[in-house]
């Protein structure tokens, strides 16, 4: 890493600073809020940053219609109303609610899946941002495009909305697979595998270095209970983000807390026990097999 | 209980960076060729094993809720107090350490545990656009350090026995009181490893 030590000069929007901003993030619970209200239950509750959006993809799932990036002015009242860092989502692909994202002072963007996506072609690319981004993969190919395009942070895709932790797991399980499996390749099998799973060359060679992805990685999609967010990371996840699965609860606040406890504790079996005691109803949820291939979420973007 | 050899500094590993602030620590311990084992700190037993401790980067809430939660906010407290244990803080660190908060402080209900005699704002420079990276000079290094500020506090004023070892634009980056070290940078994130030494330092003294 150069560092140039100069005392004048100030850098702004650096690869160092979007990487650094999601490592501050790690060991913690982002929650999904869709007014401020919420969002000061969740800080309440000791979450590291809130993901404003319009509508939680449980109810965007159940509605259908268009998602979009939420009503700039309840980003702005959450970003008033709580002190943590506030992300929000944009559309894959849509850089211009990504611009409009950054210039309310939002933290970090994500180019969601859970919102109908804009760009048929390209994802955003997010190198052009002060800001950093955080996107949805399946597997190391996924991952390394979008880190390629800037992605500061990657979170499994999961199938938001369902409650049912089987395709985060699915995703998880994939990547650690995949990544793996780079130790053994030279550099003539790193170019085949590179092309293969469609992944730029300069990236596998980052990750095959590091034994792990260059950015931090978060678990998504479909974790509803404490056990769910400390399987996640006993299988090597960096933190957690839990979209439909509080506030459709009957005590989000309790079970916000539980999930903030079970994260840091998660391989603590006597507090995973105790947190989980008593949390009433988790949301009802629908199994992620039950939903016909088309309608999956994870299969938006590439 | 008394620390029994090899001599340990403990990270507390309940939210943030805090596998880059361990391997820091080894890097620096290695590099100045001390006997330290790093540890990481998530309850009671495991603070009370530790010569010296690491409050990483992270949210300053949410690290607060969890030191409370698990009984450990009290612990530490009281080891810095009674038995001078040293304690590093980072960003989040450093906005727990000190005595005095800013409106945030107030708003989230946070009770600062109040070694450094010195008034916290958090995030001095503004959201995650504002972050920034520049060189700063600290007081007992001799070439500029590299620092990171990722929505970073400062302490706006200090007074009492707080020692400033660095400012930039009029805000305090870098202090020091007794045995406790706070810097609202993060040096855990560059290769630099000068301040961790500088830690490791007090501890050794």
């Amino acid at each position: 890493m150069v560092f140039e030590l100069d005392l004048k000069k100030l850098r702004f929007g650096t690869e160092l600073l979007k990487r650094g901003f999601a490592k501050m993030q790690k060991g913690g619970v982002v929650m999904d809020v869709t007014n401020d209200e919420q969002a000061r239950i969740a800080e309440e509750a000791g979450a590291v940053a809130v993901m404003a959006l319009e509508r939680v993809p449980a109810d965007i799932r159940a509605e259908g219609g268009v998602a979009r990036m939420a009503d700039p002015q309840m980003i702005v009242k959450i970003i008033e109303t709580v002190t943590i860092p506030v992300m929000a989502k944009c559309r894959i692909g849509h850089f211009a609610e990504a611009q409009i994202l950054s210039t309310l002072g939002v933290d970090m963007v994500d180019e969601s899946e859970v919102l109908t996506p804009a760009d048929p072609f390209d994802h955003v690319y997010k190198k052009d941002f002060i800001i950093p981004f955080v996107c949805g993969c399946r597997n190391l190919g996924e991952a390394c495009r979008r880190i390629g395009e800037g992605a500061a942070m990657i979170r499994t895709k999961g199938e938001a909305g369902t409650g049912d932790v089987v395709e985060a797991v699915r995703h998880m399980k994939t990547l650690n697979r995949e990544i793996a499996h780079l130790k053994d390749l030279g550099d003539e099998g790193m170019k085949d595998y590179a092309s293969e799973i469609n992944a730029p060359l300069d990236v596998l060679h980052e990750v095959k270095k590091m034994g792990r992805l260059p950015v931090v990685n978060f678990a998504a999609g479909g974790i509803a209970t404490p056990a769910d967010a400390s399987l996640m990371m006993q299988l090597g996840c960096d933190g957690i983000f839990v979209g439909s699965g509080i506030f459709k609860s009957g005590d989000p606040a309790l079970l916000a807390n539980a999930i903030v406890e079970a994260t840091t504790h998660f391989d603590d079996p006597q507090i995973l026990a105790k947190v989980s005691k008593g949390l009433g109803a988790a949301m009802k949820g629908q199994q992620a097999g039950d939903i016909p291939e088309e309608e999956r979420l994870q299969y938006r973007g590439w | 209980m008394r620390p029994v050899e090899p001599k340990r500094i403990g990270v507390f590993a309940l939210q943030g960076d805090v596998s880059e602030h361990i391997s820091a620590m080894k890097n620096a311990v290695r590099s100045l060729g001390y006997e330290y084992e790093v540890i990481t700190i998530r309850n009671k037993d495991e603070l009370e094993s530790v010569n010296a401790a690491i409050l990483p980067g992270g949210e300053s809430t949410t690290i607060y809720r969890l030191l409370v939660n698990f009984g450990l906010y009290d612990l530490l407290k009281e080891r810095c107090l009674d038995t001078k244990m040293p304690v590093f803080g980072t960003c989040a660190g450093m906005v727990l350490l000190a005595k005095e908060g800013d409106e945030q402080v107030r708003k989230t209900e946070t009770r600062l545990i109040g070694l450094v005699d010195a008034k916290v704002r958090r995030n001095a420079f503004g959201r995650q656009k504002g972050s920034f990276e520049t060189a700063v000079e600290i007081k007992g290094l001799n070439e500029p350090f590299p620092a990171v500020f990722i929505r970073a506090p400062a302490y706006e004023k200090s007074w009492g026995r707080a020692e400033v070892l660095s400012t930039f634009r009029n805000n305090i980056i870098m202090a020091k009181q007794r045995n406790v070290l706070v810097s609202a940078f993060h040096p855990e994130l560059t290769n630099d490893i000068r301040v961790h030494e500088l830690f490791l330092k007090m501890v050794e003294a």
